[in-house]
């Protein structure tokens, strides 16, 4: 059987860290091969290096049988490797497709752009992925969804045998998803290699061939999907056990309400949505992408204005127009979006967690007590299980899941009554999920009223305590959490679209 | 449905083509009302002979805004532009006044320098990976240096190459047609505005301007030679600063070495008023145009009402604000 890319005994450091030890893998024409691991497992660093962005310090890579390095994304696109990351890394400023064919543009003599050809051959490109999209619409003004697609449509432009696809379902729903499948299957018929990385255990399932399990940096085995069950796979990866249990659901019928919103609204994005949380409470927030459940809390949390309804915080009405005005009533949001909004990522441990209160640390002449930052950053890194060497590691350089820890420091030190966490654990792995889980059960035990936004609706099972279904903005209902809801019953929330009414008022 | 997404690209796009020309309008709209503003205040401020006075005087602004704007485009900022401009001058002076070579020489001389200056700042950039604020910063001492060394401190006369003083001043409009006689200072600013809007939207060139300054990573990856581009836009820019200096050297007959500083922050302010982002990915020639002209019917309006030149400054300081307030006002989601 010969190979369409081989990597063998593979090896890459960085300062301070072994990433890659003598690492094999192979793919062959026309299936799509699995890489599984945890975050700093090696696998993004792997497709680096077989996609030309890294150089590799030792082993050696075949393509087609013959010896091959690629030093750039241009020569790895000339061996025929695409790869679509798992960052959105598109131009916003410009337009989809001067996105998709970006250093590809047709030119006419002096340097002189085609645009009329540049946009014609986007189209066709889009119609082989049956795409309905307009090659002029700008791409800042789509969803992440559509930028999604966006950045497939320019992978799949190269026409590559071999497509890395890194995390490409991240921000897809399950239509998306499915459409994303289909075009899958039709590059593996054309006999186009796939190595598929994902964090998503259904998706493995579904359309891998082979599996190959990478853990610290190291190759740990290559199996055959359709006959390893998960539960191995997620051994594998973490070397460990790990179980999937339903919550224990505390009875808080008479504890206080922490949180109530009544016929909260915004334009199309939140219509008329009302529910409460109580204290020691974990409240999911399941839905579709785009049903409006970020756009809730970001409400809740001063960052957008509403245009109706009523925030009520242990009983109280309270008038909330600022995130500064949240805060000061308890609420804490932590975002989708980390690096952007929760992190300084170039600042330490330490400097982050103070970062939340710094007045707490201030002198009444201005100077910071560094002492007394040092000792409140290692009390959280103790107590939420921070892995790091010391406080004064910088956020950029730890695990996403050690991040969202030390974002999570920061609210406990506002000392938050109500916390929303907005996709706690996305990108995250698999080990990290359950101690961040764990992490959300303690808040809660304590007292706290926990709000969980989660796309994963395996997540929002395990979690959540009630159960608030979204779709198109309105609140569809809310189900009981533990073993009895199925995610059948959510699914049927999520897409219980609006009256013919409301349909015939959007389709104008 | 067999498609992946239902699209509206037709309402996001008429949005965002609103948005930009709303953005134009605004500069625009701003001028209008200033020119509105001062005739009726004075009865001199709209004569022709002002208004050509004032097109004049946004010549040599309009030209460094143009290639500072290429440079913001692309997420960068060029400081280096004033005293670049005078560097090219002084070339010129010693290529036409020192040598004695005929005037296209000279011409050419002046964009040759401009163009390796802004090479070699891009290659600063590019290459060496310096910040662009501090690159364009280095370079600008360098070339104030350079200017002051080469021309021995003192102005560079052009007194023995008969014509170059009508590269700015004459106005072969006027003498096709009387009705117009455009100088050929403000007939150059059009040229230039209009060759650098071609670039900056139908060529490749200007496409890397808006899509370095979109996401400079992404375009890294996708395979395009980031460096090379950088330094071609860098370099361009300081081709058309050399045009700059031909038209000021022209203006003063003359290659005044100590003359530069401040002539860049100017542009800058021409750009941002134009609506130019200065976090890259936007912006426009037509704007930064509109900016210059701002800033000069300002200037000449205010002198015309005899306000205190200290005061123009003020103002001027305080445009920029409002512009850059205004826009972001216009920009906030709502």
């Amino acid at each position: 059987m010969s190979y369409l890319v081989e990597m063998r005994g593979i090896e890459k450091r960085f300062p301070g860290v072994h990433a890659l030890r003598s690492v094999n893998f192979d793919l062959r024409a026309g299936e799509v091969h699995a890489l599984m691991g945890e975050n700093g497992a090696g696998k993004s660093t792997l497709m680096k290096i077989m996609s030309g962005i890294y150089p590799r310090d030792g082993g050696e890579m075949l393509v087609d049988g013959h010896p091959a390095a690629p030093d750039s994304p241009r020569a790895a696109q000339r061996l025929g490797i695409g790869i679509i990351h798992q960052e959105l890394s598109l131009m916003n400023d410009l337009t989809a497709a001067q996105n998709v064919l970006i250093g590809r543009e047709p030119r006419r003599s002096f340097g002189r752009l085609d645009e009329a050809a540049l946009n014609r051959r986007c189209e066709e490109i889009f119609a082989q992925l049956q795409l309905r999209m307009d090659p002029r619409a700008p791409v800042g003004a789509q969803t992440i969804a559509r930028q999604q697609l966006i950045e497939i449509a320019k992978a799949l432009s190269y026409d590559p045998r071999v497509l890395i696809m890194d995390e490409p379902t991240a921000a897809l729903n399950d239509a998306e998803i499915a459409e994303l499948f289909r075009v899958i299957d039709t590059l593996k018929t054309k006999g186009v290699g796939i190595v598929y990385i994902s964090h998503r255990m259904d998706e493995i399932k579904r359309i891998a061939d082979r599996v190959t399990i990478l853990r610290d940096g190291a190759h740990i085995d290559t199996l055959d999907a359709a006959r390893t069950p998960l539960s191995r796979i997620i051994q594998l990866m973490v070397g460990r056990e790990v179980t999937q249990s339903a919550p224990v659901i505390p009875d808080t019928s008479a504890s206080a309400v922490a949180l109530e919103v009544r016929g909260l609204s915004r334009g199309k994005e939140v219509r008329d949505v009302s529910f409460s949380v109580r204290k020691g409470e974990i409240l999911g927030i399941a839905g579709l992408m785009g049903a409006g459940r970020t756009e809730v809390a970001r409400i809740i949390f001063g960052a957008d204005p509403r245009d109706a309804g009523e925030i009520r915080v242990a009983g109280k009405a309270v008038d909330i127009r600022h995130p500064h005005a949240a805060v000061q009533a308890g609420i804490g949001y932590l975002s989708e979006d980390r690096k952007h909004f929760g992190l300084a990522v170039d600042m330490s441990v330490r400097a982050n967690v103070a970062m939340a209160d710094l007045g707490r640390f201030t002198n009444r002449a201005g100077v910071l007590d560094e002492a007394a930052m040092k000792r409140t950053a290692l009390d959280y890194i103790e107590r939420l299980g921070i892995r790091t060497p010391s406080d004064e590691q910088d956020v950029r350089l730890l695990s996403g899941g050690n991040q969202q820890k030390v974002v999570i420091a920061k609210w406990l030190l506002r000392d938050c009554d109500v916390l929303i966490f907005d996709e706690p654990t996305r990108g995250i792995d698999v080990g990290a999920k359950s101690e961040i889980y764990a992490l959300l059960e303690a808040l809660a035990a304590q007292g706290r009223a926990i709000i969980v936004i989660s796309s994963e609706l395996p997540e929002v099972m395990r979690l959540a305590h009630r159960i608030a279904v979204m779709c198109e903005g309105r609140l569809t209902g809310i189900l009981p959490g533990g073993a009895e809801t199925t995610q059948e019953h959510i699914m049927e929330l999520a897409t219980r679209r609006g009256s013919a009414l409301t349909g015939a008022e959007e389709a104008i | 449905m067999t498609t992946l997404s239902t699209d509206a690209p037709k309402s996001a796009l008429s949005r965002l083509l609103m948005a930009v020309t709303h953005q134009k309008l605004l500069a625009f709209a701003s001028l209008i009302v200033l020119l509105i503003g001062f005739s009726i205040a004075s009865p001199n401020f709209m004569q022709t002979s002002n208004m050509i006075a004032i097109l004049q005087a946004t010549s040599v602004n309009g030209v460094l805004a143009i290639a500072v704007t290429l440079v913001i485009i692309t997420g960068g900022i060029d400081l280096s532009v004033g005293t670049m401009m005078t560097f090219t001058a002084v070339i010129t002076g010693v290529v036409l006044t020192f040598l004695g070579l005929p005037l296209l020489f000279g011409v050419m001389a002046a964009i040759a320098t401009g163009a390796f200056c802004g090479s070699c700042s891009g290659t600063f950039v590019a290459k060496m990976k310096i910040p662009p604020f501090i690159a364009t910063l280095g370079m600008m001492l360098i070339l104030k240096g350079l200017s002051l060394v080469i021309s021995g401190t003192r102005p560079i006369y052009f007194n023995d190459t008969p014509g170059f003083s009508e590269i700015s001043r004459g106005s072969v409009l006027g003498e096709v047609f009387p009705a117009l006689p455009l100088p050929n200072g403000v007939l150059i600013l059009f040229i230039v505005a209009a060759v650098a809007a071609y670039i900056l939207n139908r060529t490749v060139l200007g496409r890397y301007c808006f899509a370095l300054g979109s996401n400079e990573e992404s375009v890294r990856l996708s395979g395009v030679n980031t460096d090379r581009w950088k330094i071609a836009i860098y370099a361009l820019a300081g081709a058309i600063v050399g045009v700059a200096g031909l038209l000021i050297a022209s203006r003063l007959n003359s290659a005044q070495p100590a003359l530069g500083l401040g002539y860049e922050l100017e542009a800058i302010a021409a750009v941002v008023i134009g609506g130019t982002s200065l976090s890259g990915g936007r912006g426009s020639i037509l704007g930064s145009l509109i900016g210059a002209l701002i800033m000069a019917v300002l200037t000449n309006g205010l002198r015309v009402l005899s306000v205190a030149q200290e005061w123009q400054t003020v103002v001027t300081g305080a445009i920029i604000i409002l512009a850059v307030y205004a826009d972001m006002m216009r920009r906030k989601p709502s």
